[in-house]
């Protein structure tokens, strides 16, 4: 086991931002009484700001410890994540921002229920936000072991298991503390922070091998074991008929999937108007752009300077490669900040992730299923909070049996799962105006349903030596992702279920109000 | 009923929205009724404003034409050049390993593209939306007395 660093070091770097951004959550969020303030911070920040906590729910664990991590051990095939995470916003700017803006207010399930009848769609949209805030806030929290086990050298399956639910403790306390204003401060401050510290890492690093990325990727090379041919694709996913359709299936759900995730889309509620929601895509756009760029530097930089074998072996194995790099230029201290930052990162997340997880519950299913639209709103609160609660502790378990995975895909399942499930039916919703009810329950069921069946049934959960079973076999579904299958799965079920099922007269006027405000922000003002 | 009871919500928060907004509205919808009582009123006596009236305006066509022929050719063009380079990567692979700049192969040159195309594409879409959209939804608004 390499050293990495004085763990003693390590804790406070990361203590004193966690007791800091605390503080921030405190007062910001004294204030904190309506549902609007909790769930969607008053709408009232703008759409820099916004854009800079939007990119933040993406600088997460999985994209600097598992993209860099990815490039760092399989060059080019690491690499194909970082362009799908790019591409992805043209999604959310084009397609949704702007229209999920004018039409909800706290939740996916107030924009798909919007002239649909209320319950059923809404507690399809609320099962549909658990499930899949679920897959991804796993990933999460399996990042957060691989990175405790670096930096502070705990080995102990046990060990990293109090560890990750004390990173799960800490998360809550944010939620229930500041609501989504004080989440989205902490988004901001760490997105600020890590674009910081990756540039620096990139500009340093291009500097040693004189300016040249070609000098950083020659040399990077030579410490893989593959040698040149992990320029090229294919280390990763081999040239198997099988293996590259499982590729393709992963880059569809990367673009489609990251836009359509439910605690991305609540982001857009935090802004005033659907012009700072567009202008907030636009600041992520840019901020996406600079940071996997520096992905490309910073992987490339770790096989070159620490080499494949050693991040293969170190504690957190992949996902330790920015880390270890870090302390490969920068000594100790460089070590302390990033993994600080990179911990950081897993709690803004993770916070940002049990917020969407408990206003969809809260306010889909508690009170506007169980409550059917007459909760009190200061019980619809409490609600949301215990639910935060529930789901931090689900989330620990979960992160717990996860540990070890990597992290980047894992959320690449999330993200089919988030491209089944909501993409079609929010489409379908705000640009076709025969749309119905039934319509919007098969496509969320169909796509979500299809997408979990598909992912129980594939490699990733049994039948090979990488599974999560690896002892048992009962797979029939070859590709590990699943999306390639389950997006148009549900963009179909959406449409023949619609054209198959009777209009809708009586909603008619609620689809001219979705269309007009959806386009033209008419009506839209909460 | 969830849906009323969400649609009162809307009405009552707008009403109650802060300072110049408020103002703003107020103020057209008494010129539209003042200046020309025989125009069609796009409010309700209670301030709902009638969205199939609204929907069915020329202006109202015309916004959702510019936006419309704007992101679905712009969504199939992004789209397409991604797909382009993600089965390049997968079923052309001496193709994309070709040398280029050093040991930097076109595969990866065609993945950086792929940035820059977001940044043109998300800059282009910015500077349409404020030319030839936004002024579209102020010239709806004037017509029909209702602000967002």
């Amino acid at each position: 086991m390499p050293t990495t660093g004085n763990p003693v070091l390590n804790l406070s770097v990361f203590a004193v931002f966690v007791l800091i951004t605390l503080y921030i959550v405190y007062r910001v969020s004294s204030r904190n009484v309506t549902a609007s303030d909790y769930y969607a911070a008053g709408s009232s920040f703008t759409g820099a700001q916004n854009g800079v906590a939007l990119s933040g729910d993406f600088l997460s664990a999985a994209s600097f410890l598992g993209i860099s991590g990815g490039i760092a051990a399989h060059g080019y095939d690491g690499f194909l994540y970082s362009v799908g995470w790019v591409v992805a916003w043209l999604v959310g700017l084009l397609l949704i921002a702007e229209g999920l803006r004018n039409t909800g207010r706290f939740t996916v399930g107030d924009v798909l229920a919007f002239r649909m009848k209320q319950r059923p769609v809404r507690a399809a949209a609320a099962n549909a936000t658990l499930v899949i805030s679920f897959f991804y806030m796993i990933a999460q929290m399996a990042g957060a072991g691989g990175l405790i086990a670096l930096l502070l050298n705990v080995t102990s399956k046990w060990g990293q298991a109090i560890l990750i639910a004390l990173v799960g403790m800490v998360m809550v306390l944010y939620v229930l503390v500041g609501g989504m204003k004080g989440t989205t401060w902490v988004q901001i401050i760490k997105a600020v922070l890590l674009l910081l510290c990756v540039t620096l890492m990139s500009v340093f690093l291009l500097g040693k091998f004189g300016f040249s990325l070609s000098a950083i990727m020659q040399q990077a090379t030579e410490n893989n074991k593959l040698g040149e041919a992990v320029l090229d694709p294919g280390a990763k996913y081999g040239f198997s008929a099988m293996s590259k359709l499982d590729f393709v299936s992963l880059a569809l759900s990367l673009v489609l999937g990251i836009a359509s995730l439910p605690h991305v889309l609540m982001r857009f509620y935090t802004v005033p108007n659907a012009s700072e929601a567009r202008r907030s895509v636009v600041w992520a756009t840019w901020t996406m752009v600079i940071f996997y760029l520096c992905t490309l530097v910073i992987g490339f930089g770790a096989m070159a300077l620490v080499g494949t074998d050693k991040i293969a072996a170190a504690p957190g194995g992949e996902n330790s490669a920015a880390p270890l790099l870090a302390f490969e230029i920068g000594g100790a201290v460089l070590l302390g900040v990033v993994s600080a930052v990179a911990f950081a990162t897993i709690l803004a997340v993770v916070a940002g992730l049990t917020l969407a997880a408990s206003a969809s519950f809260a306010h889909d299913v508690y009170a506007n299923v169980i409550k059917r639209g007459n909760a009190e709103p200061r019980r619809e609160i409490r609600v949301a909070r215990l639910t935060a609660v529930v789901v931090g502790i689900l989330s620990i378990i979960g992160g717990i049996a996860a540990n070890g995975q990597n992290v980047a895909f894992l959320v690449s399942l999330a993200l089919a799962l988030a491209a089944s499930a909501n993409l079609s039916t929010i489409l379908y919703t705000i640009f076709w105006r025969r749309f119905n009810t039934t319509g919007t329950l098969w496509s969320i069921y169909g796509g979500l349903g299809s997408c979990l069946v598909l992912i129980l049934f594939s490699p990733v959960m049994s039948g090979a030596k990488t599974s999560i079973f690896p002892d048992l076999d009962f797979a029939w579904f070859p590709l590990g992702n699943p999306g390639l299958v389950s997006i148009p799965f549900s963009f179909l079920c959406g449409f023949l279920a619609t054209i198959f099922s009777p209009r809708e007269p009586e909603m008619a006027a609620k689809a001219a109000e979705m269309e007009v405000r959806a386009i033209s922000g008419i009506g839209a003002r909460t | 009923m969830g849906a009323a009871h969400e649609g009162q919500g809307y009405m009552t928060k707008a009403m109650r929205s802060p300072g110049e907004a408020q103002h703003e509205y107020r103020e057209s919808r008494g010129f539209a009724s003042f200046d020309d009582p025989d125009t069609l009123s796009y409010v309700d006596s209670d301030g709902t404003p009638k969205f199939e009236l609204i929907r069915q305006t020329e202006e109202f066509r015309t916004l959702r034409r510019r936006l419309t022929t704007f992101i679905f050719p712009m969504t199939a063009l992004f789209l397409a050049s991604y797909l382009t380079f993600v089965l390049l990567s997968a079923y052309a692979k001496d193709f994309v390993s070709t040398k280029v700049i050093g040991v930097i192969n076109l595969g990866i040159l065609l993945g950086l593209g792929q940035f820059v195309t977001s940044i043109i594409i998300t800059l282009g879409y910015a500077r349409y939306a404020k030319r030839r959209l936004d002024p579209q939804r102020k010239l709806l608004a004037e017509k029909t007395g209702v602000e967002e």
